[in-house]
C-alpha cells in the first residue's frame, strides 16, 4: 500500500483523534469500566432504617473523612402527634416542627427513645448526586462536575477551595477539607463501583437500608421499585435531578 | 491615498494585541492541564485519579470466596442480608494479605449497636434491653452470631431458661 506523504499527515491526526475517543471512557485502574454505560444514584428505604450508624462509620474509615465532618449522616426525626383538646379532637397545627437529633451525625447510633408518642424515623443523608446541580453551577475554576456516568465529583488538584460549592449544595453535603483545604464530598465511592464493588455505607447498612442503584442498568431492580413505591427526592422544588430516592419520605423532611 | 496615511500606529497597536494574544494561546498551552474539557468544563483526568483511591472495605463476594463455610451458615440464619464487613469492619488489608489477622469484634458493644431498644426504631426490628435480657453477658455466650436463632444455640447457652 502506497501512501504518499499528504495523505499521511492527513490520516495521522485523524488517527490520533481516534485513540482519544477509544481512551475516553476508561477511567485509569478501571479497564473493563464504561462511563457512558452507567448511570448512579442510591435509593434509601427509611421503613428499613434502624439508626446504628454502621454507614457512617464505614464511610469515615473507607474515605478518610476527618473528624467533625461528614460525607453520609443520619438524623432521627420525632414528630410529635397534634395536641388533643378535651373532648378528643385532633387540632391540626402545622407550627409544630419535627425535633431534628444529629449527635455527631449519628456516628455512634443515637439516645434510647423513650416517648411512645409521635413518628419516629430515621433519615440517613449524604450528596444527592444531581443532574442538574447547583453545586458544579457555581465553581469557578472548573474543579467540581458530574462525571459522564451521573457521579458528583470535586478533582483536589484544581480546587482552590472557595467554598461557593459549600454554599450552593441546597443539601448541606459539602464541607471544606481541614487539612488539604479543598472542598470534600461524598463520591458515591468512586474507587470502589468503577470496579463492580458496591459503596461502602450500602456494603456496611445491616438492614439494607441503602442501595446502590445505576439508573442505565435495564435489569436493576430499582426500575421496578420505583413503578411500585412512593418515592420522593429531597427538596423537589428545587429541580436538581436528586439522584437520591428516598422510600416513604415523612412530609417533613427538610 | 490620505485614508491610509497615519495607519502605521493603528498598525503597531493591532501587532502588540497580536503579540499579546499568541502570549495568551501560548501560556494557556502550557497551564491548562491536557486533558481539561475531555468531558466538560473540568480536568478529564481527575476521574481516573479518584478511581484509583485504596478500596478499604474488600466487599462480602470477596469474603465468601475463602469463608464459604461462614458464608452458607449466615445465609440459612435471620443474619443473612447482613454483610460480613457490617459487624467484622473493614478488611481489604486482610483479604490481600491474610497473613493480617482482624480482631473479632466484642459482641456485647456489637450486638448492641442494632439491636438495644428504642421507641425510635422500626416496631418489626427485634430488639431488646441488653441489662435486662442478658444481665452483661456477651451476647455470644447464647446465640451464634452467623445464625443468631436461638433454633441453633451456641455450643454453652444455658439448656433452659436462659433470657427470652
Amino acid at each position: 500500500m502506497n501512501i504518499s506523504r499528504r495523505q499521511m499527515l492527513i490520516l495521522l491526526p485523524a488517527a490520533a483523534v481516534a485513540w482519544k475517543s477509544v481512551l475516553a471512557g476508561t477511567p485509569e485502574d478501571s479497564p473493563n469500566y464504561k462511563m457512558s454505560d452507567h448511570w448512579w444514584g442510591m435509593l434509601i428505604d427509611i421503613p428499613k432504617c434502624i439508626g446504628c450508624g454502621n454507614c457512617v462509620r464505614a464511610c469515615a474509615t473507607e474515605n478518610d473523612v476527618p473528624d467533625g465532618h461528614f460525607r453520609t449522616w443520619v438524623e432521627r426525626y420525632h414528630r410529635s402527634d397534634w395536641p388533643m383538646t378535651e373532648s378528643g379532637e385532633v387540632t391540626p397545627n402545622p407550627l409544630i416542627v419535627p425535633e431534628v437529633i444529629s449527635p455527631d451525625g449519628g456516628k455512634e447510633g443515637f439516645p434510647v427513645a423513650t416517648d411512645e408518642s409521635g413518628k419516629y424515623f430515621f433519615v440517613p443523608k449524604m450528596c444527592n448526586h444531581c443532574a442538574d446541580s447547583p453545586c458544579t453551577q457555581v465553581c469557578p475554576v472548573g474543579a467540581t462536575f458530574v462525571a459522564p456516568d451521573g457521579v458528583v465529583l470535586v478533582d483536589p488538584e484544581y480546587c482552590l477551595g472557595c467554598a461557593y460549592c459549600v454554599q450552593a449544595c441546597p443539601y448541606g453535603c459539602r464541607y471544606i477539607h481541614p487539612t488539604k483545604e479543598v472542598a470534600d464530598k461524598c463520591t458515591l465511592c468512586y474507587h470502589r463501583i468503577t470496579k463492580g464493588l458496591t459503596t461502602a455505607c450500602c456494603e456496611a447498612c445491616p438492614t439494607g437500608a441503602r442501595q446502590l442503584i445505576d439508573l442505565k442498568n435495564p435489569k436493576d431492580p430499582i426500575h421496578e421499585f420505583l413503578k411500585t413505591h412512593t418515592v420522593q427526592v429531597l427538596k423537589p422544588q428545587m429541580a436538581t435531578g436528586a439522584k437520591l430516592f428516598y422510600n416513604e419520605l415523612d412530609g417533613s423532611v427538610r | 491615498m490620505s485614508f491610509f496615511k497615519d495607519a502605521g500606529h493603528l498598525l503597531r497597536f493591532a501587532g502588540l494585541f497580536v503579540l499579546a494574544f499568541l502570549i495568551f494561546l501560548v501560556a494557556r498551552y502550557f497551564y491548562v492541564p491536557k486533558s481539561f474539557g475531555q468531558y466538560g468544563h473540568y480536568r478529564g483526568a481527575a476521574i481516573g485519579e479518584i478511581a484509583q483511591r485504596p478500596v478499604k472495605f474488600a466487599g462480602h463476594e470477596t469474603c465468601e470466596t475463602c469463608h464459604s463455610d461462614e458464608a452458607a451458615k449466615k445465609t440459612a440464619g435471620k443474619h443473612a442480608h447482613v454483610n460480613c464487613e457490617a459487624c467484622h469492619g473493614a478488611l481489604a488489608n486482610h483479604a490481600n494479605d491474610p497473613s493480617i489477622k482482624p480482631v473479632l469484634p466484642d459482641t456485647a458493644v456489637l450486638c448492641a449497636r442494632c439491636h438495644t431498644a428504642s421507641a425510635a426504631k422500626p416496631n418489626g426490628f427485634p430488639q431488646v434491653v441488653p441489662a435486662e435480657h442478658s444481665q452483661g453477658l456477651p451476647c455470644e455466650t447464647c446465640h451464634q452470631p452467623h445464625s443468631p436463632g436461638m433454633d441453633a444455640p451456641a455450643a454453652n447457652a444455658p439448656a433452659a431458661g436462659g433470657a427470652k
